[in-house]
């Protein structure tokens, strides 16, 4: 039973809110997963803290080559912001894919990446930007990258009855770099799904400098195919290379058959093909900025 | 505390009203306000029945918390035409046959309006996205896409 609605002005306020309250205080965004979770007895909150109305947690920036976006920017602000969209493609893409577009103008970024869902768009291209989460307890400020955040199949490390993450930062990617966004889904709009994969690359003249490949759902979390990764590396940027290396990421992948999200088998079949697509526009992209 | 006092701006006008802490705004709109134009499909984000516009942008009503709204300027089906003279989108949508049974048509004439307040001269992928978050069993969408390109000509004719 929800006793009160807070909305505090600052930072300090919401964490004091939290404090007081002994885990009985919640943080909410933009509560379209977290409503859901109460209504149906998942999660339980006695006291909301809305974060949306704190000025400083709205904002995407870009300073001294980091891009940071506040926990309550909207999965719409990321998708149409010109920062991520020329640094970071691959997030301005997965965030374009999630829910509805009311949703996405409501939901957060970083409520997606907290809900923890294996598959969460934006957390899977968090992954593969290598992103950091800076995380506000009462006591302490601590850093996270963002894959640390999963505590397991919609468990995330963070206690939102105790911390604030405020925000999520990466390197804004250079122009040797490139990344893209695949995603396997039953329709255009309203999908959840059936894979996604994130990928980012980085170029030296024709050579992989390094890749981070990222897929899901295939594991309890976003998962790195390193193995993938590790064929890049310092190799030359050919299509068969390509090729072998998006074949090598169904090594580390574990699809479970889903109703919902297809067969293991089908999942295990089309993995490689969104890999070598995504693979291939970030090259593309790489070059291209030359 | 189960109560608290709303404050903001429906439709244009300053309005105040007591909530639940639990209300969602669809629910203050139709039970309160006795605004019953936005309907309550799914309850549950996915159905886009209930979109309203707050601050701008379409959001779906189930799924904001009514304190949410504090302060915000909210417009629902109610506020864009009168019976006497009715919003281009809404003339447009009869005409175009977009309507059928109806129950999706607030929602989705509220998300064409939000797609159109800030641009007059959608292309199709434009007015595809605007309305991919409201689900319609009747008409298959093609007449709706049409009613709203419609609209949008006679809006900018209209300037």
């Amino acid at each position: 039973m929800l006793q009160d609605y807070l909305v505090p002005k600052t930072i300090d306020q919401a964490l004091s809110h939290l404090q007081n309250n002994n885990g009985k205080a919640r943080i909410i965004a933009g509560g379209t997963d977290l409503l859901l979770d109460l209504k149906e007895g998942k999660k339980e909150a006695g006291i909301l803290v809305d974060i949306t109305r704190i000025p400083g947690l709205k904002v995407i920036t870009m300073e001294n080559g980091v891009v940071r976006i506040g926990s309550a920017a909207t999965h719409n602000q990321v998708a149409k912001s010109d920062i991520i969209r020329e640094k970071a493609l691959v997030l301005a893409q997965a965030a374009r894919s999630v829910g509805s577009l009311q949703i996405r103008n409501s939901g957060t970024v970083v409520g997606n990446v907290l809900n923890a869902q294996p598959a969460a768009d934006t957390a899977v291209a968090l992954t593969a930007l290598g992103a950091v989460a800076e995380i506000l307890s009462p006591a302490k400020k601590e850093y996270l990258p963002v894959e640390e955040l999963y505590a397991g199949l919609g468990k995330s490390t963070l206690d939102s009855t105790s911390q604030l993450l405020t925000m999520v930062q990466f390197p804004a990617l250079l122009k040797n770099q490139g990344s893209a966004f695949e995603r396997l889904e039953q329709r255009k709009a309203l999908a959840l799904p059936m894979l996604n994969v994130a990928v980012v690359v980085s170029l030296s003249g024709e050579q992989f400098e390094w890749a981070r490949i990222v897929m899901a759902p295939v594991g309890t979390k976003p998962v790195r195919a390193t193995e993938s990764e590790a064929i890049l590396k310092g190799a030359r940027a050919t299509s068969e290379l390509i090729e072998k290396a998006a074949g090598a990421a169904i090594a580390q992948a574990n699809p479970r058959d889903s109703a919902l999200r297809g067969s293991r088998e089908y999942r295990l079949e089309v993995l490689p093909v969104l890999v070598k697509r995504a693979l291939e526009s970030a090259v593309a992209q790489a070059k291209g900025n030359f | 505390m189960s109560v608290k006092t709303l404050s903001f701006i429906l439709n244009g006008e300053n309005t105040v009203v007591e909530v639940a802490l639990s209300d969602m705004l669809v629910d203050v709109l139709r039970e309160k306000l006795l605004l019953t134009g936005t309907k309550k499909g799914c309850g549950k984000g996915e159905c886009g029945a209930c979109t309203v516009i707050m601050n701008g942008e379409a959001v779906n009503s189930c799924m904001v918390p009514a304190l949410k709204a504090e302060g915000a300027i909210v417009e629902t089906i109610e506020g864009i035409g009168r019976p006497d003279k009715l919003h281009p989108l809404q003339e447009s949508f009869m005409d175009q046959g977009a309507i059928q049974c109806g129950f999706c048509t607030p929602g989705m004439i509220m998300s064409a309006k939000a797609l159109l307040d800030k641009n007059l001269t959608p292309n199709r992928e434009d007015i595809r996205e605007a309305v991919s978050g409201n689900i319609c069993r009747c008409t298959g969408y093609v007449k709706i896409e049409k009613a709203v390109s419609v609209a949008a000509k006679q809006i900018r004719e209209n300037q």
